[in-house]
């Protein structure tokens, strides 16, 4: 009889357990802890006085607000150009679009079709002389690419003062020139895609128009990675030796990856505009590249692999950690030290990441 | 070296190699008749910003020669320096004693902080930058949630200077009288308008010959060796591992002293924004003195530090006289700082690829006669 038991052991028992073992092992212990501590707080929500659907509505807002920056990285990471730590070069092209589009005074959503349509040729060309230079310091792309983006971000700040924007809406009210650091996007394009399709049940609503505007990019991005440009583009991500010796043209793979993440970083800053409901100038964009990088290595993705299941799943995490840790802490201790703790959790989580010898290649 | 120095003079090379410097040299001698200051009055000005920064710019050396870039992670010796003078400020400790006790404060602190980067850094090999500049963002958070929320009830303080009135947690500034200036005033004098804090200089200047000491050392030597080439040391004996650790702790630790030099002269304490701001001005002073990611000198500490700061005194200034707006000067000058490190470093991993390849190219050569 005991015999019989070790056997059943051996052969049934054991091997799910290496198996489970396993799977931890490859979803990470960070994320795991990062996963049980957002499970903890939707549990712990309720006896604290909240409602979760008030919280559940919250996480998907911000989910839609910056889900597609999230995915702007991915085609950086997939030809091997690494964490797109210069998306403020993207963000700035969006800035850019969203100005303009409120300067020709057209409202309504609209407005919003332009400032897309507006940013499109600044990020092309910004994207194309980023992807440029990234060429040119292969190897240490990361650390170049955040003092591009903080470069860009200084220097814009100087734009913002001397371009010759004119529209009363964003200008300040005394000089009449110079914009304003924070810029209403009330009667331009607010909302525009949050209050399309919403659903509301209870205290929860679900803004179907935000969530299929990211499907829509997000399924292109991955049939596009499907395609040849596409699987062309992760081979010189994943063996650039081997993508040289078939023919492939490494540098013009990587610049079209650049183009293509800083584009969705202009697309992103948009759609997080709209829900938002402010364009932030200035010293705005300089540390947005954070939570984006922070939240697709939180959905598993890792220097040098990543999936749209990342982005999404890493969104999701990141953003609910983001809106629940202020409201449950405020309630119970009284103090709020989620953005102490954001900070930890995000730079943490990219730490990890750079850390992990998946990635030594760079 | 040698044969560098046979070579003949190269008006491209050398503009070429000391592109960030002549940049600065130009935009100096643009702002200067623009901002219309006196020229005693500037030389003051860089005598007290020389003084202030030269400690913490010196720091960096010692990782540079160890192979490890630039190191970022200086903001955690910044942390803990100014740990150890948010305490003496609150146990009312006034002067030179109270400045030594900061730092018997922080060298422990800055001990363990350091041995966590390098460890941190030990297990990122060859992304050493982006990793160390990610630590100080982590140490960071960790920092403030020991300042804003343990400092107080976790770690007793009650001093109405120092903690919040809500009780815990430390002040956004702190006023730093018992402190102010102590070093500069212990043996200053004056030439004409011009203020010479000698203390402070003897300081400075100690630790440079420490640090051309340190480089014949034993560890000094093993250091460059790393640097050079880590499996070529790995195979000559060198503990790799430990080395490139030490180098991170003994520059995070002067990093903490340089702090507290650097806030005694000033007389204010940012709590929460002084140390990220000396990390990327350092930095950034560093490479305008003409250091590169694998290169630096004392030399190029204290011309960076003149360049940087005379910058940094006349563009506001200028900005004001040319256009009307203060603003444009200070954006102007923040712009100048991130593009300084962007421009190096650029240029450093250009000139490196092509060194590489003309390596190779040589290297072929001497294969191809050979056979």
């Amino acid at each position: 009889m005991m015999e019989n038991n070790k056997d059943i052991l051996n052969a049934y028992v054991l091997p799910v357990l290496r198996d489970i073992k396993e799977a931890l092992k490859a979803f990470g212990l960070p994320r795991l802890i990062i996963t049980g501590f957002l499970l903890l707080l939707f549990i712990i929500a309720p006896f604290a006085g909240i409602s979760v659907g008030a919280s559940l509505t919250d996480t998907l807002g911000r989910f839609g607000q910056n889900a597609i920056m999230v995915l702007a990285m991915v085609p950086m990471i997939h030809s091997g150009c690494g964490l797109n730590f210069g998306l403020p070069l993207g963000i700035i092209s969006g800035l850019l679009g969203a100005t303009l589009a409120i300067e020709t005074g057209i409202q309504g959503p609209l407005s919003f079709l332009l400032a897309i349509l507006y940013s499109t040729p600044f990020a092309l060309v910004f994207g194309w002389g980023y992807g440029k230079l990234l060429n040119k310091v292969k190897g240490s792309e990361m650390m170049i690419a955040t003092y591009v983006g903080f470069s860009s971000v200084a220097f814009m700040s100087i734009m913002w003062l001397i371009l010759p924007y004119k529209s009363p809406t964003m200008v300040w009210g005394y000089t009449g020139e110079g914009l304003r650091t924070t810029i209403s996007t009330e009667g331009f394009y607010y909302h525009v895609l949050r209050d399309t399709l919403s659903l509301r049940i209870g205290s929860l609503s679900i803004s179907f128009g935000e969530i299929l505007f990211f499907a829509l990019f997000a399924f292109i991005i991955w049939a596009f990675l499907h395609t040849k440009t596409g699987t062309a583009m992760t081979a010189v991500g994943s063996n650039p030796v081997f993508a040289r010796a078939s023919g492939i043209s490494i540098d013009r793979q990587r610049t079209l990856s650049v183009i293509m993440s800083t584009w969705l970083g202009a697309l992103g800053i948009l759609c997080y505009q709209q829900g938002y409901g402010f364009i932030q100038l200035y010293q705005g964009p300089m540390y947005m590249a954070m939570p984006a990088v922070s939240a697709i290595l939180i959905g598993g993705a890792s220097v040098n692999k990543a999936t749209i299941t990342n982005v999404v799943i890493g969104t999701i995490l990141y953003q609910g950690i983001v809106s629940m840790t202020p409201s449950v802490m405020n309630s119970l201790i009284h103090t709020d030290m989620s953005e102490v703790l954001r900070i930890i959790v995000s730079n943490g989580m990219i730490l990890y990441a750079l850390t992990r010898k998946s990635g030594a290649s760079r | 070296m040698n044969k560098k120095m046979n070579r003949k003079f190269d008006t491209k090379d050398f503009i070429a190699n000391n592109i960030v410097p002549i940049i600065f040299v130009v935009l100096c001698i643009v702002c200067y008749p623009i901002a219309g200051y006196s020229p005693e009055y500037l030389i003051d000005q860089i005598i007290t910003r020389l003084v202030r920064n030269s400690f913490l710019v010196l720091s960096l050396l010692i990782p540079i020669m160890a192979g490890m870039g630039l190191n970022f992670g200086m903001t955690l010796g910044a942390m803990a320096g100014q740990i150890g003078i948010v305490f003496i400020t609150a146990w009312n400790i006034v002067g030179i004693p109270g400045l030594l006790l900061a730092a018997i404060i922080a060298t422990p602190i800055a001990i363990i902080l350091g041995w966590f980067c390098g460890k941190m850094l030990n297990m990122a090999k060859g992304r050493e930058m982006i990793t160390s500049y990610m630590i100080s963002f982590f140490m960071n958070g960790v920092y403030q949630l020991v300042v804003l929320y343990g400092m107080g009830p976790v770690i007793p303080l009650h001093s109405d200077q120092v903690i919040l009135p809500r009780g815990y947690g430390v002040r956004n500034t702190i006023d730093l009288i018992n402190v102010r200036r102590s070093i500069d005033n212990f043996l200053q004098f004056n030439i004409g308008p011009v203020r010479i804090p000698l203390l402070t200089i003897i300081l400075i200047a100690l630790l440079c010959v420490v640090i051309i000491w340190f480089r014949k050392t034993k560890l000094g030597q093993d250091m460059r060796a790393v640097g050079q080439d880590m499996e070529v040391a790995r195979e000559a004996g060198i503990k790799v591992e430990r080395t490139r650790i030490l180098s991170i702790v003994i520059s995070t630790v002067f990093a903490a002293y340089g702090m507290i030099i650097y806030l005694s002269n000033m007389g204010t304490l940012n709590t929460y924004n002084s140390h990220s701001q000396i990390g990327m001005f350092s930095i950034a002073a560093l490479l305008v003195g003409g250091a590169s990611v694998s290169r630096a000198s004392i030399k190029n500490v204290f011309l960076g530090i003149v360049l940087f700061h005379l910058m940094f005194i006349l563009t506001p200034q200028a900005g004001k006289n040319l256009i009307g707006q203060a603003q444009i000067g200070e954006f102007f000058r923040v712009f100048v700082s991130y593009g300084v490190i962007t421009l190096s470093l650029v240029l450093y991993e250009i000139r490196t690829r092509r060194e590489k390849a003309e390596s190779a190219k040589v290297l072929a050569n001497a294969q191809e006669a050979k056979a």
